[in-house]
């Protein structure tokens, strides 16, 4: 136990290392602050709304990470192969999962990091009025969260391919579907199917969950789906790794 | 150490290495020769557990490397084809990696990397990025991630690639000396590599395990090897050759014409079991019966050139013959 959590922290920790050694922690940042703070103020006219809450906030992040949260996922398996070093990390004593694991977590640190920068909004709202901190520190934690099931997505797509302008758009293509498979134009599609089918695709949508944890509602059963979807995703990457090593 | 039986590996209809089996101990450099496309680094990724076989097993220290993958990493060194490294990386960065994965900490990190370090002459770029070195740096860097924890076995896919030529002959001296208590494997397509570190030879071609011996061995196999060219003063020609193909133990006698009044001849041993008779003592005692004055003797070695010449252009001989599927995939 204590070997593998040590494996995981050696990888994770280059890895997350990594991101500052390069533009791109800085730029993804950047433009997270940035478009958060347009949409927010710009496009939600978050002063109008004369209301001392976060919610037009958290709305626009599922969106956002849409395409943001590929653009971070998408290099990770893919870039191991184009480079070669994927050959150095799957002959080390350490296994494929504790490094799926690994640079998924780094990921993750890192989305929570550019997250944890959003902090002067909390400053604003408690500034302007009084909100409900405990709703916006559960709207945080749904935005995590997303942005981890995303994340997984994104993980499984680059696994899939060296090309990261494929796995970048397969990726938002996966994560669009679990935005809006809940969504009645998407369900319509299936209108044919039985009502258990109808159900199913629509109980893969993120929004729900999401929506409960914007209301300050933390249910297990919303934790449950977030930790399914990345289970799932990061135990597909796994299949896909271990499948196509050489390739 | 190493054991490698009947690894196959096919990637969809190619078959890229086709029921290898060899082991390596102890005290061991053994050269991985062949063409390009032979299978050389398809070989190696099997017995790394990069890559798994299609059939066939691979066992380093009694670990089976895909039932039982850690333990079997664990004392192997590998050096991948192209030297891969983390590009945004300094060397620094990047070798204490390696040794934290390894689990190595503290001060014991730090003299395993400044051991390696010094070994692969690499204090000139350590705070360098991997993406900003020259090629023989880059290469150096992923050969001392190889040996840094110093493994009992290593892997090196051809080791003493992108070196200029000094480099090349360190990186060859301390391959040589490391395989004194190392199992080694390394492949290269270079023959001098093999004479200057290599202890035994295995020759593969298009998948096949070809030839398997000390390059001693291997020399002797050369069409060439022990046949004696010597240059006769006063005989004709004709009496030379005729006295020559007489002896037991010659096959034939070449006349190479005449150099400074001396009549050049080049006398070719039967082989027996592959090995070609010594025809030395026997041609120097005809010649001293009949009075023969000569200038020039020389048994040639044979040339591990022609060896590999050889074996492989035999093999795709047989190859176009029987229709194999054809390698077309870069
Ligand atoms: N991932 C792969 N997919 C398909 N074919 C491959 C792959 N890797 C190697 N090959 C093929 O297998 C053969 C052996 O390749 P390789 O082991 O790299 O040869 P060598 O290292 O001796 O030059 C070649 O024909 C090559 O095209
Ligand atoms: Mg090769």
């Amino acid at each position: 136990m204590e070997r593998r959590c040590r494996n995981v922290w050696t990888i994770a920790k280059r890895e997350l290392a990594g991101y500052f050694m390069s533009p791109v922690a800085y730029v993804f940042i950047i433009i997270f602050l940035v478009l958060s703070g347009f949409f927010t103020f710009m496009v939600s006219d978050f002063f109008a709304t004369n209301e001392a809450s976060l919610a037009p906030f958290f709305f626009w992040h599922q969106w956002l990470y849409l395409f943001l949260v590929p653009a971070i996922g998408m290099r990770l398996w893919s870039e191991e192969r184009r480079s070669g070093t994927i050959e150095l990390l799957l002959t080390m004593p350490i296994t494929a999962g504790q490094a799926i694991i690994a640079k998924f977590l780094a990921a993750w640190v890192f989305l929570g990091l550019a997250l944890i920068l959003t902090f002067p909004m909390v400053i604003t709202v408690n500034f302007l009025g009084n909100p409900d901190n405990g709703v916006i520190a559960a709207g945080y934690l749904g935005s995590f969260l997303t942005a981890g099931a995303y994340l997984s997505l994104s993980s499984l797509t680059s696994a899939m391919t060296r090309n990261q302008v494929v796995s970048f758009i397969t990726a938002v293509v996966l994560c669009m579907f679990l935005l809006l498979a809940g969504w009645p134009p998407v369900t319509n599609m299936v209108t044919w199917a039985p009502y258990w089918v109808i159900d199913t695709v629509a109980g893969v949508s993120v929004v729900p969950h999401y929506d409960a944890l914007q209301r300050g509602v933390i249910a297990i059963r919303d934790l449950v789906y977030f930790a399914s979807v990345m289970g799932f995703a990061l135990f597909a990457t796994g299949v896909i790794v271990h499948s196509r090593r050489g390739a | 150490m190493i054991e490698a039986l009947n690894l196959v590996k096919w990637f969809g209809p190619i078959l890229a290495v086709n029921d290898v089996t060899f082991t390596v101990e102890r005290g061991e450099v053994l050269g991985f020769l062949g063409p390009n496309g032979a299978g050389k680094s398809t070989t190696m990724r099997m017995i790394t557990g990069f890559l798994p076989p299609s059939s066939g097993t691979v066992r380093i220290d009694g670990h089976d490397v895909v039932d039982d993958p850690i333990p079997a990493r664990e004392n192997v060194g590998y050096l991948p084809e192209n030297a891969p490294g983390y590009p945004e990386m300094t060397v620094t960065g990047f070798l204490n990696f390696v040794a934290e994965v390894h689990g190595l900490g503290g001060q014991d990190k730090r003299d395993a990397v400044g051991r390696v370090v010094e070994m692969c002459h690499l204090r000139p770029v350590l705070h360098q990025p991997i993406d900003t070195l020259s090629k023989g740096y880059r290469h150096r860097t992923c050969f001392a991630q190889s040996i840094l924890p110093d493994p009992p076995i290593l892997v090196l896919d051809e080791p003493t690639d992108g070196l200029d030529p000094n480099q090349k002959r360190e990186v060859r001296d301390l391959i040589r000396e490391m395989g004194k208590e190392k199992a080694i494997i390394l492949s290269t397509h270079i023959l001098e590599e093999v004479d200057a570190v290599c202890s035994r030879v295995i020759i593969i071609d298009n998948g096949q395990l070809v030839c398997n011996g000390t390059p001693d061995e291997l020399r002797k196999r050369a069409p060439g090897a022990g046949s004696v060219t010597v240059g006769i003063y006063d005989h004709k020609a004709g009496e030379i050759k005729d006295v020559f193909s007489g002896l037991k133990g010659v096959k034939r006698v070449d006349v190479l014409g005449e150099h400074n009044g001396a009549v050049q001849v080049k006398v070719y041993p039967v082989r027996q079991d592959g090995n070609p008779l010594e025809l030395g003592p026997v041609l120097a005692n005809v010649m001293k019966e009949r009075g023969m004055v000569f200038g020039e003797f020389h048994t040639e070695k044979g040339r591990l050139e022609e060896v590999f010449y050889d074996v492989t252009r035999a093999e795709q001989e047989v190859a176009s013959d029987t229709e194999k599927v054809s390698n077309n995939v870069g």
